[in-house]
């Protein structure tokens, strides 16, 4: 584009000679307000390539008052937009006119859409760093004041995230300004801004000075930790822990304790819950000292609450907070103080505490060492290998990998079994997927001899599941597992019993052989395939059900590649050439469709196809639209799909 | 009666604030009326689907004495009549209630809410319009592309305002049964909606999740005694809300608490007068509207004959009691045979809590002050609403002798009743929705 004379644009822009550079761009400037929202959020991500058109000036001059004012469009395209806006500096000229981007995301920070709103704040962010230091105070800090005084919430809770970022490089003077904003914005009316600025307290506590941050943010996080709002109380906790980072122990103690102290025991359920989720954090913020003196005796309170989802909460930090434990004595005390009251959590009333538990509680045995877990942590294991809920014994089961390294495998493999037999029988076909899904981790954690033993028949029994989900996860499985114990394993085991059930009366077990044989056909190899399993195929290509049928012409299709030219040309063609004269018309479809596929592999591996040979499909016009077409199929062309991959060569 | 007609005389505004069409259909019939958090605007719901929004005229310096009427600013369908072909259910497009979110921007937001699904609408003002196509002249025809030399960035030009509304959230798929409330939390974050039997709290920005806090339904359907009426929050609270049962109790429930909100913290009952005791106790003791106080110390409920307010700090019976029609306790056993006793009459307070307003039948709607413990009927009718006529007030016969402009209970219309009305959160101006009438009386002093 560029060397193109404009006439009315400024330096850099195109313009001039018409359609070759022009017409596109004007394409993209109509599209702005096309109807269709698609067309639209196309222009809005192609905005860099319309400014670049235009030139910096007709940018800053035209196109940013349009955009500032396009704020009615859907979220998409405003999203869109805001994001664009933050990689603009380049196009409007530098960072000396980085501020003409203020105005558009202004007006993007103050729509509903917290999405967009976030957005416009992250492209303010990025683009105040672009400001000179006198042009942050002529422009962004007075945009700042204005958003945080703003009529409406949105606007200030929007101000909330910008304070951190002009803050650190604005004159003394305006630093005492910034403070004062955030001060009122502390102390809004609305929740939604005390919300806010409670979010952004910690962050906002980063840049400040350490005096600044004892003198006016632990005030004001007190008194966010003690709003009426529940909603403002709990971001507080958050807060604690970026303020905690900040302070010297001595003021951790005397500045931030009293206040954590009295989140632990709020009287909502939801600021207890987030102390638990947050538990980690603020084990690492406060240090060693104080989580020893008040951190776990609060734990251990949320470790037996009343509210079932603090408990829950709580128990899923179990692991880590023992591990960040310091690693003097910290034996003795996870076996002293917090073991008893896992006890208990094991039989809790509420089924989402057991599996949270459950599913962090095989971490400890790594921590404790081997003679802790089996004295200790075994019997735990054990009774919740038998809990009535299946959540919880799949979350054991899961995580079973941790055990086995610390004491072996063995030692639960006795409670293991009827575990995972009933969770294999469970009514509920979601557990039974669950449980599938985790057997080639069970199978490699127990060895191929227990498996044959004792799950393998498992394994056959879920191909012949009156659930689809559970025979198709069941056949994926039987995959898995071939490549975990190797074909000969496969040739063994697997392979007879899947044969066998090609002949079973119920046409959808007679279907599974085949799904079966797709899986395991490249796990298993081209001996294996060509041998054992391709007779048991070609024989099903004249069962009686056209589902069959159609599936035997898929599977050729799919185990093709796998076999011999020899078996493809004097096996398979025969085969598929039967069902391309077949009366159902989905078999025919399918086979027509495998016989091109083998054509194309015969042809790459060099092997004449006569055109004489190329099937025609009469009658196949009928009701073309009742079944998937391939893309390169015309309507009502018979035989268009083998034509077209014989095309000459 | 003299002195209602100081304190509370209203002016029935020129026809214009009426919405009403001549042949007024099923889909016509208003069915809920809610005032924004300023007052100034209004906004009503049909049985059609439709939502149709008021705006009070801003008011001009010059002409202080006369007050902004309300006039319609917009219009729009918000739920479609829908089938569930899962349970073989038709889904009314009825709007069962409206309200309003604080305001948050330029454009309004509110909720409104159908049998089964609740919508978030945006209603947002353009007065700007971009004009200028590169590749289409004024009049749409297009250009040559080859006649482009250059570019043209839209300009905004002024246009005249217009007004549209945006669904911007659908929360389905979350209840069983009727939706019967809709209730915005104080954290400006959340807002429950209560069905027959269950309570869900929502998130404004999550549709696909919702939290069950409260669950009456009994594992045995057979077992099942009582149904929920109603739900609202506390106006301050953001951890308190309420709700009230088919069986005319109470119950206030903390979220602090837990998750679950089974167990009430507080439960209001006022124990039954056994001489009152008959067939339709149980019916006419069923709660059809919960309200708290603006204050938030009260809460008032309406059940089939009366209003009454409880002290939030007093449980075992209302602090006031106040009969909207006692004059029909003779004739509960017609109106259970025409149906009529198992209408759900709202009641609303005024902006001070000092006032409270409730309907009735044969177009009568009823006002209480609580402080001078005066009452009086007033009639919304064309008849009688003259621009600037003042209501009078209206009495019922309850003895055998008749007076002068009195009506006996044998002729009340029971077919043209008051279910739906608003109070506007600072000013004496209420809107009564009489069938497919919408009335807005507004006081004369000021």
């Amino acid at each position: 584009m560029a060397g193109v004379a404009g006439p009315a644009t400024g330096s850099g822009a195109a313009g001039g000679d018409g359609d070759d550079s022009l017409y596109p761009i004007a394409v993209l400037i109509d599209e702005l307000r096309n109807e269709d929202v698609q067309l639209r959020l196309n222009s809005i991500k192609k905005l860099s390539t319309i400014a670049l058109a235009l030139g910096v000036e007709r940018t800053r001059t035209e196109l940013l008052p349009f955009l500032t004012d396009t704020i009615y469009d859907e979220d998409e395209v405003l999203l869109a937009l805001a994001e664009q806006l933050g990689n603009f500096t380049g196009l409007v000229g530098g960072p000396d006119f980085a501020h003409c981007l203020l105005p558009p995301l202004e007006s993007l920070a103050t729509v509903e859409e917290t999405v967009v709103r976030d957005k416009a704040v992250e492209s303010l962010r990025q683009i105040s760093q672009e400001h000179t230091p006198v042009a942050l105070e002529a422009h962004f800090v007075p945009l700042v004041k204005r958003l945080a005084s703003g009529d409406w919430f949105t606007s200030r809770t929007s101000a909330c995230g910008l304070f951190s970022v002009c803050y650190p490089r604005a004159s003394i003077a305006v630093k005492g300004e910034i403070r004062q904003y955030f001060r009122s914005l502390c102390s809004d009316d609305t929740p939604m801004v005390r919300r806010a600025a409670a979010s952004k307290l910690g962050e906002f506590a980063k840049v400040l000075e350490l005096d600044s941050v004892k003198s006016e943010i632990v005030p004001l996080f007190t008194n966010l930790a003690s709003d009426e709002q529940d909603s403002v109380r709990l971001l507080a906790v958050e807060a604690c822990v970026s303020i905690a980072q900040l302070l010297s122990q001595d003021d951790i103690e005397a500045l931030v304790m009293p206040t954590l102290r009295q989140a632990a025991e709020d009287k909502s359920w939801r600021v207890r819950y987030m102390v638990a989720d947050k538990f980690s954090e603020l084990q690492k913020a406060v240090g060693p000292k104080i989580t020893l003196n008040d951190l776990i005796p609060a734990f251990q309170n949320l470790l037996k609450d009343c509210e079932a989802e603090v408990r829950a909460a709580a128990a899923h930090k179990v692991k880590e907070l023992c591990e960040n434990l310091p690693m003097e004595g910290r034996e003795t005390m996870i076996m002293n103080q917090i073991l008893p009251y896992i006890k208990e959590l094991v039989s809790d009333t509420n089924q989402h505490v057991k599996s949270a538990l459950a599913s962090v509680i095989m971490g400890l045995s790594t921590i404790l060492g081997k003679e802790n877990t089996i004295e200790h942590l075994l019997p735990l294991f054990l009774a919740q290998l038998k809990d009535e809920c299946p959540e919880v014994r799949l979350n054991i089961i899961s995580n079973l990998d941790c055990v086995n390294e610390v004491i072996g495998i063995r030692q639960l493999s006795q409670s293991l079994l009827p575990a995972i037999v009933e969770l294999a029988e469970d009514a509920k076909w979601r557990v039974r997927l669950a449980i599938i899904e985790y057997m080639p981790l069970l199978a490699g954690q127990l060895g191929v001899e227990f498996f044959d033993e004792k799950l393998n028949s498992l394994c056959m029994a879920w191909l012949v599941d009156h659930v689809y989900a559970i025979r198709e996860a069941a056949t994926n499985n039987l995959m898995k597992l071939v490549q975990k114990f190797g074909t000969e394993w496969a040739q063994n085991t697997i392979v007879p019993k899947v044969l066998v059930m090609a002949n079973d009366p119920n046409y959808l077990h007679r279907m599974t052989t085949l799904f079966c044989i797709n899986a395991l056909s490249e796990a298993c190899g081209q001996e294996i395939t060509t041998k054992q399993m391709l007779p048991i195929v070609l024989k099903m290509a004249g069962d009686q059900v056209a589902n069959v049928r159609f599936n035997v012409a898929k599977s050729l299709q799919k185990i093709g590649p796998i076999l011999d030219t020899d078996a493809l040309q004097e096996e398979v063609k025969p085969v598929l050439q039967k069902l391309g004269q077949d009366e159902d018309m989905d078999v025919k479809y399918f086979a027509q469709e495998a016989i091109s596929a083998v054509a194309q592999r015969l042809r790459k591996l060099d092997f004449p196809v006569k055109d004489s040979e190329e099937p025609s499909a009469p009658g196949a016009d009928k009701n073309h639209f009742l079944r998937p077409r391939g893309p390169g199929e015309d309507t009502g062309k018979e035989g268009a799909a083998v034509r077209d991959s014989q095309a000459p060569r | 009666m003299k002195c209602f007609s100081r304190y509370l005389p209203y002016i029935f505004r020129p026809p214009n604030t009426i919405l009403s069409s001549s042949c007024h259909t099923e889909a016509d019939i208003i069915s809920t009326v809610e005032f924004n958090h300023t007052g100034e605007l209004l906004a009503t719901g049909d049985k059609g689907g439709r939502v149709v929004i008021f705006q009070r005229e801003q008011e001009s310096k010059n002409q202080v004495h006369r007050r902004g009427e309300y006039n319609v600013y917009s219009t729009f369908q918000s739920h479609e009549p829908e089938f569930d072909y899962l349970k073989s259910l038709e889904i009314e497009e009825k709007i069962n209630k409206i309200r309003w979110l604080p305001q948050q921007n330029a454009a309004y937001f509110l909720l409104s809410t159908n049998d089964k699904t609740v919508k978030l609408w945006k209603v947002s003002e353009r007065d700007k319009r971009p004009e200028g196509y590169n590749l289409k002249d004024e009049e749409g025809r297009l250009r040559d592309p080859a006649t482009i030399t250059t570019l043209r960035v839209p300009v905004l030009r002024p246009m005249d305002l217009m007004v549209e509304a945006t669904p911007r959230r659908v929360f389905a798929n979350a209840h069983t049964y009727h939706i019967n409330s809709i209730s915005v939390n104080s954290d400006y974050e959340t807002y429950m909606s209560a069905d027959d039997l269950r309570i869900n709290l929502w998130n404004f920005e999550i549709t696909n999740q919702s939290f069950n806090i409260v669950d009456i339904k009994p594992a045995n359907m057979e077992e099942l005694t009582e149904v929920i009426t109603a739900a609202e929050f506390h106006p301050h609270h953001c951890n308190t809300f309420v709700y009230s049962s088919s069986k005319g109790t109470i119950r206030l429930c903390d979220m602090r608490a837990s998750a679950l909100c089974d167990r009430h913290t507080k439960f209001f009952e006022e124990p039954e007068d056994p001489s009152n005791r008959s067939f339709f106790s149980e019916i006419i003791s069923s709660i059809s509207d919960v309200k708290f106080s603006h204050s938030g110390r009260c809460i008032m409920t309406r059940d089939y004959l009366t209003v009454k307010v409880w002290d939030l700090n007093m449980e075992n019976r209302p602090v006031e009691t106040y009969q909207v029609h006692d004059y029909l306790r003779s004739k509960l056993c017609s109106l259970y045979e025409n149906d009529c006793i198992f209408d759900k009459f709202e009641c609303v307070w005024n902006g001070s809590d000092s006032v409270i307003m409730t309907g009735s039948y044969n177009n009568f709607f009823r006002m209480f002050d609580r402080n001078t413990k005066r009452d009086v009927t007033l009639e919304a009718s064309r008849e009688n609403s003259k621009p600037r006529a003042i209501l009078k007030p209206r009495k019922v016969c309850v003895g055998g002798k008749r007076r002068k402009d009195e009506i006996s209970v044998d002729s009340l219309d029971f077919s043209k009743k008051i279910l739906h009305t608003a109070w506007h959160p600072s000013e004496n101006i209420i809107a009564v929705a009489a069938t497919n009438n919408l009335y807005i009386f507004q006081d004369k002093v000021n």
